[in-house]
């Protein structure tokens, strides 16, 4: 898969964006990591010009509640639907029904095993290819639960 | 060849002609296509493209950066490819990284395009060639394909491009290997960056000293300091009136099929298979490069 990790908010913590980024490299996929301090217009744009199958956002400075809803929003008017979005860094239990409501799949915290986040992307390729909903813009219900 | 995706079903040509009206979103899926062998564009008229390779940290990506700062400003439309190797043990890749760390993202005069060379037979060519073609025809006018020169294939690349920079710093010791690799005999410009730090001048001094022992024509040695902005305008001035030498033609033609050629090598699933004989001493090195000729000679039949 063709996947976008972009690090959002003010603050510089990308050291969680870039062991991703490796790891899924490691796992085969071709990451496009959009570097420190980008705009949700600026991802969106990214996203529609690395024709991306897949966004990991990570969010760390608090903001998540705020840019993760604006990012999903730019994306579905941009048609974007079918885009596999999951986040990651610290976004606390109680703000997570609302990012999973603005059509991210997966939430996964500091410390989750890589191994997680591949069976995530396995498990979304697979819902896809059977024409289950899973992308951004799509019906809502299925999110990845980490056990 | 027919698409699912947010603008519905959509054939080739119709991306095409909604990349040719300036729909992004268009010019992507379009290029994915052809990423996948799906379509062939040869059109070459209109094409001008400009291959950037260097070693690592010579600061590359900031000069792309005020190249496209320059030509954006005076109303052209850059595109920038972006290679990269693949993983040959992942099969992935990380992507372009270096060029997002710059400020390129100038809107719609900007399209960033990364790219990973794949390790099937061919890889990424030719369809860097079909993409360039494409990108000139929809009206993109200047094209950058950029590479970090550390390996055949990634030089290769390059050559793709109608003409040639060879970005370097001071006191990278890299030019010695450059020389070796043939590549600063297939440059049309060589620069040197970082000219603010003190080894620069005598760094360019170096290349063209032995430029001036090895062709008959003399390529240009520009000094820059992407950071400080220095020696931009005359790089700029330079590339613009450069005129593609026709004799250089043939050495990146060469170039083109060297690194064709060590992918198909790479790519045959018997390779790693060779390299593993030999290296638990089932099979000598003799035994195995005939083993490796007759791959290619039994392919041939």
């Amino acid at each position: 898969m063709r996947i976008v990790v972009a690090k959002v908010g003010l603050d510089g913590h990308d050291r969680g964006a870039k062991v991703i980024s490796r790891a899924l490299r490691d796992a085969g996929h071709e990451v496009i990591y959009t570097g420190i301090r980008k705009t949700p217009s600026e991802i969106v744009r990214i996203i529609i010009d690395e024709d991306a199958d897949a966004l990991g956002i990570s969010t760390l400075s608090g903001a998540h509640d705020t840019l993760i809803p604006k990012i999903c929003n730019l994306l579905k008017n941009e048609e974007l639907n079918e885009l596999i979005v999951f986040a990651g860094g610290i976004i606390p239990e109680r703000d997570r029904k609302i990012i999973y409501d603005c059509g991210v799949r997966a939430i996964f915290g500091p410390g989750t095993n890589t191994n997680s986040i591949f069976d995530f992307l396995n498990e979304s390729i697979k819902r896809k290819e059977s024409g289950e909903s899973v992308g951004v813009g799509e019906t809502l219900g299925w999110h990845w639960i980490d056990e | 060849m027919k698409l699912w995706g947010g603008i519905g079903l959509m054939s080739s040509d119709e991306l095409l002609k909604g990349a040719k009206s300036g729909n992004r979103r268009s010019l992507s899926k379009l290029l994915s296509e052809i990423e996948r062998g799906n379509f062939i564009f040869e059109d070459h008229s209109k094409v001008w493209a400009l291959g950037v390779t260097g070693p690592p940290g010579v600061g590359k990506s900031t000069l792309i950066g005020k190249l496209i700062d320059r030509w954006t400003n005076s109303g052209e439309k850059v595109a920038v490819l972006a290679v990269d190797p693949t993983s040959p043990i992942s099969g992935g890749a990380i992507l372009g990284d270096r060029l997002r760390m710059i400020n390129s993202d100038v809107g719609d005069s900007v399209f960033v395009r990364s790219l990973a060379t794949k390790n099937y037979p061919g890889g990424i060519f030719p369809k860097i060639s079909d993409m360039i073609n494409v990108l000139s025809y929809c009206g993109w006018s200047r094209i950058i394909i950029e590479t970090v020169g550390s390996g055949q294939s990634e030089i290769g690349i390059t050559a793709f491009a109608d003409r040639i920079l060879l970005v370097d710093g001071p006191d990278r010791g890299d030019i010695i290997q450059a020389e070796k690799a043939g590549i600063m005999e297939m440059a049309d410009v060589i620069v040197v960056n970082k000219s603010d730090l003190p080894r620069s001048k005598a760094t360019a001094n170096l290349i063209i000293e032995s430029l001036s022992l090895g062709s008959k024509d003399l390529i240009p040695v520009l000094l820059t300091s992407a950071s400080e902005n220095s020696g931009i305008d005359e790089l700029v001035n330079c590339l613009e009136s450069l005129v593609p030498d026709q004799s250089r033609k043939s050495l990146r033609i060469r170039q083109i099929l060297l690194s064709h050629w060590t992918s198909l090598v790479i790519s045959n699933p018997r390779f790693e298979k060779i390299i593993k004989d030999a290296s638990n001493g089932s099979k000598s090195i003799s035994e195995s490069i005939s083993l490796l000729t007759e791959l290619f000679e039994k392919e041939e039949n």
